[in-house]
């Protein structure tokens, strides 16, 4: 089980955020989690509220976006969304010339921040 | 000050660190002309079998080789893979299941990549944690044991699919499983479209001269680049 320090690595990119945009604490953090990022979504879960004890993070709610995949086919040029990660050939020609071009992310798109100054430009 | 939450783009990959260090690797892999190949699998497909044989098998073809193995607890695998009389070296991770970039340079530190032709990275024996960390590594081979059962690409899609090349390992038992080796290839090529799948046997030796074929000539192809480079 590597999602905790997954967790840990997401807690530590948010309370530097928060600090450089002089937030007290995070209220949510939102994340987006693809098919194939081969992060058990539940077990994210779980270690997020354990590793966020004690930060500015303390008690936030972590708000995944789940990421279908999307497969890219080289012989007949057509994107897929795919049912299944159990099946990621072309289902239009068959074809096994194919590549996945969404459904691996793991990344930290927006934060809730409590505390923060307004954004002066 | 307002108490309402403001939401705050980031758009950060969390594992970024780690993809970083793995580019920087692979591009110093390149630029020294190493080819480098990972291997991953559950615990005990042979993976260690395998790799003290390519080991021994391409020195005594003339190629200078190496290896780096990580374990959660012990140093057997490197003692098993010293016999090759390639260089070994062990990582052991402690309670963590997979290697990372990090360690992987942290273990080439005191080694000159420009001695070596092959370095294989034998990562540790899990098929979930391993396919989110990149190691810089040319061609990542997945090994499945046969009487681990046809579907287990179908349960570990992930890992299979950011793998290049599927080694089907322990054929000598695939009749005594009742392996059905045509449902495997078809599960596999279903996880990862167009990958390429070998069937070997570390006891009888079947399959192992092409195997070691196809690895060589991806050493082929990076001597060819370097030279129209």
């Amino acid at each position: 089980m590597h999602e905790l320090s997954i967790a840990l690595s997401m807690i530590e990119m948010a309370n530097k955020e928060c600090a450089a945009r002089g937030g007290a604490r995070v209220s949510a953090l939102h994340l987006k989690l693809g098919s194939l990022s081969g992060v058990i979504k539940e077990a994210l879960q779980f270690s997020y509220e354990i590793a966020c004890q004690g930060t500015a993070l303390e008690g936030s709610t972590l708000i995944i976006e789940d990421v279908p995949v999307i497969i890219h086919c080289s012989t007949c040029e057509s994107n897929q969304l795919v049912e299944t990660v159990q099946d990621l050939r072309c289902s239009k020609c068959g074809g096994t010339n194919s590549h996945v071009t969404q459904g691996r992310e793991l990344e930290v798109v927006a934060l809730e921040l409590e505390g923060a100054k307004a954004v002066v430009s | 000050m307002s108490s309402t939450p403001r939401l705050v783009e980031v758009r950060q990959n969390v594992l970024k660190q780690n993809d970083v260090l793995a580019r920087a690797l692979r591009e110093q892999f390149e630029a020294q002309n190493v080819l480098v190949i990972s291997m991953v699998s559950t615990p005990g497909a042979g993976k260690t079998a395998l790799l003290e044989h390519t080991l021994t098998r391409l020195r005594h073809n003339g190629l200078r080789v190496a290896a780096l193995v990580g374990d959660l607890a012990t140093e057997n695998d490197a003692r098993r893979l010293a016999r090759s009389e390639a260089p070994v070296k062990q990582i052991v991770t402690g309670t963590i299941c997979h290697l990372d970039a990090e360690m992987v340079q942290r273990a080439l530190d005191d080694w000159n990549l420009d001695e070596l032709d092959i370095l294989f990275i034998e990562n540790v024996g899990n098929l979930v944690c391993p396919s989110s960390y990149d190691l810089g590594e040319r061609l990542r081979l997945v090994l499945m044991s046969v009487t681990e059962g046809e579907d287990k690409p179908l349960k570990y899609p992930t890992i299979f699919n950011t793998a290049d090349i599927a080694v089907i390992t322990k054929m000598d038992l695939a009749e005594a499983v009742d392996f059905d080796l045509v449902v495997a290839r078809q599960n596999i090529q279903a996880v990862r479209p167009g990958m390429s799948i070998m069937e070997v046997s570390v006891k009888t030796g079947s399959g192992i001269d092409g195997y070691l074929e196809v690895l060589t000539s991806k050493l082929d192809e990076r001597s060819a680049l370097m030279k129209t480079n």
